[in-house]
């Protein structure tokens, strides 16, 4: 039935996601036949995320979109908090710089309204795109990926279609990588890569929002919570400012979840009582609850990102900043834009052997998805096997700073003495250098 | 002054999410398996209590019209669940995400 020379498109990309419409809406404006395969009832029906998108890429593509797109709020304040059942201290900053195009590429968005809109760009562009369509399987022509199995409307019935190249964009529960059997071992989707994140949209009047967290216009701000916030698991919760609603939630990683038994609504309710975060949602009303898996692949266990006829991008290829920066979205734009350039020289070149297709591979590398990846490989494999940096240290520092500022009639050089003597009694000093110093190896 | 948000429990939660029920379930569970699996950690794990022990035969009871698609369960528990994605017409559709 295929036929090599003429397949039904130049490629097929399964998922409208940011990183499988990136790839589509690149493609298209390139000229290729393309087709988004989408399982959701509309193309962003499925898709979800925690809150804030990192543009730097789509604007690449499409200047100034955020005049068009429905975008929530740009982030001009990131503050990052840690709890203690008692306790909250954090850090935070905000800047006029963030006040201004490009709004540091950084904006609240609802992946429902924001992924349907790219998709109708795309489609403008010139792309197909499909939506309640169910890949369940590749279809292979000598060794090569060719096409793809669309779940047909009777039990065991598939139509197929056909392509050069197939680009798997299909989110972090990658069925097709698996069967296709480019995660195998330790890049198998696991308790370890996987973390679950759970999420309220919780509506709140404009005006409230913006009183409460200081807001006016368009401005919106990030917050990160660690510690009692997620119950001292390798985890965050968080709180993100959208137009009249905000995003709250929680995630760990599902070994954290069940090494602890932990239900994660329990745990969204528990984040939510909190003494530092009830006000913030106080009087809202809850219009959306919602789960997802988000990658947490080490760089030394990715997936094989390319086979003959086929590229893996954004969750499905498991590409995220899992240190303080928890950078996803960016990563998976751009590499849906790389997997676009790739196939567009490989269309030229009339090969598309995981050889050509390694072009991927090479500007992945040559770019911040990678190079980032590398660079913080360490961090969460460090913070697993170093669990005082998610409680005893920072326990510790939110118990001194209370104490150190503790109004009472001792003078203040007693104070500090005391504050010291104390925390020297929880930690070992040697150890804790040794920890300090292999923080700084492995996490920055 | 509405109630505060956290008074809410996972069925009114799962009540706001939009859906399309299959009479199908997209999900299957290798019973034995599970009933030897001492952890169970589907049965809290899953986001949306898809998974409940029938005290009576020691079996798991699949609510597949709860399922939010996160695929955690077989992520988690690979040794007795099998998930695929739901018919393209049915399951949830967000309306923030």
């Amino acid at each position: 039935m295929e036929n090599q020379t003429k397949p039904d498109f130049d490629v097929i990309v399964v998922g409208a996601g940011l990183a499988g419409l990136t790839a589509a809406y690149a493609l298209a404006k390139e000229g290729l036949s393309v087709v988004v395969l989408e399982r959701g009832e509309f193309p962003g029906a499925k898709n979800l995320f925690g809150g804030v998108f990192f543009s730097t890429i789509l604007n690449k593509l499409i200047p100034d979109f955020w005049q068009e797109a429905p975008v929530e709020r740009h982030i001009v304040k990131r503050r990052f908090s840690y709890l203690t059942p008692d306790t909250e201290v954090g850090f935070d900053f905000r800047t006029e710089k963030y006040n201004r195009p490009p709004y540091n590429n950084s904006f609240t968005i609802l992946r429902a309204r924001f992924d349907r809109w790219f998709a109708q760009k795309t489609e403008a562009a010139g792309a197909a795109i499909y939506p309640r369509v169910v890949v369940d399987d590749l279809i292979y022509k000598n060794g090569k990926v060719a096409g793809i199995k669309a779940r047909g409307s009777k039990e065991g019935e598939y139509d197929e279609l056909t392509a050069n190249v197939v680009i798997c964009a299909e989110g972090a529960n990658s069925l097709l990588s698996e069967k296709a059997g480019l995660r195998s071992g330790k890049s198998k989707m696991s308790r370890q890569n996987r973390a679950i994140g759970v999420k309220e949209i919780i509506s709140l009047p404009q005006g409230t929002i913006e009183d409460r967290f200081n807001l006016s216009g368009g401005e919106g701000v990030s917050i990160e919570y660690f510690g009692d916030a997620v119950k001292n698991t390798l985890g965050s919760g968080f709180i993100y400012t959208n137009k009249n609603t905000i995003s709250v939630g929680v995630g760990c990683t599902i070994e954290d979840a069940a090494d602890n038994k932990i239900a994660l609504y329990d745990l969204l309710d528990h984040f939510k009582s909190h003494f530092a975060i009830k006000n913030l949602i106080k009087g809202g009303e809850v219009l959306e609850y919602s789960a997802h898996m988000i990658p947490e692949d080490s760089y030394g266990n990715m997936p094989e990102l390319v086979a003959d006829g086929l590229i893996l991008v954004g969750d499905a290829a498991g590409f995220a900043n899992s240190s303080l920066y928890h950078e996803i979205t960016n990563l998976a734009t751009a590499s849906g834009l790389y997997a676009a350039e790739t196939a567009i020289a490989a269309d030229k070149s009339k090969d598309f052997s995981k050889r050509s297709l390694g072009l991927y591979v090479d500007k992945l590398k040559e770019s911040f998805v990678l190079k980032d990846m590398k660079q913080f490989r360490n961090f969460v494999g460090f913070v697993h096997g170093h669990r005082q940096f998610l409680t005893t240290y920072p326990t510790l520092f939110c118990d001194s700073i209370v104490d150190y500022f503790a109004v009472s009639e001792t003078p203040k050089s007693l104070v500090k003495k005391s504050v010291i003597n104390k925390a020297m009694k929880k930690i070992n000093i040697i150890k804790a250098g040794v920890d300090v110093l292999g923080a700084i190896r492995n996490m920055t | 002054m509405k109630d505060d948000p956290k008074n809410i429990s996972l069925d009114t939660r799962l009540a706001l999410v939009t859906r399309k029920f299959d009479k199908v379930s997209h999900i299957e569970v290798d019973q034995e398996k599970f009933k030897k699996c001492e952890e169970k950690a589907v049965l809290f794990l899953c986001p949306a209590k898809v998974y409940v022990l029938n005290e009576d035969n020691g079996e798991c009871i699949i609510n597949f019209d709860n399922c939010v698609e996160c695929g955690t369960c077989q992520v988690a528990c690979p040794e007795y669940i099998k998930w695929k994605n739901p018919h393209g017409v049915f399951g949830l559709s967000y309306k923030y995400g």
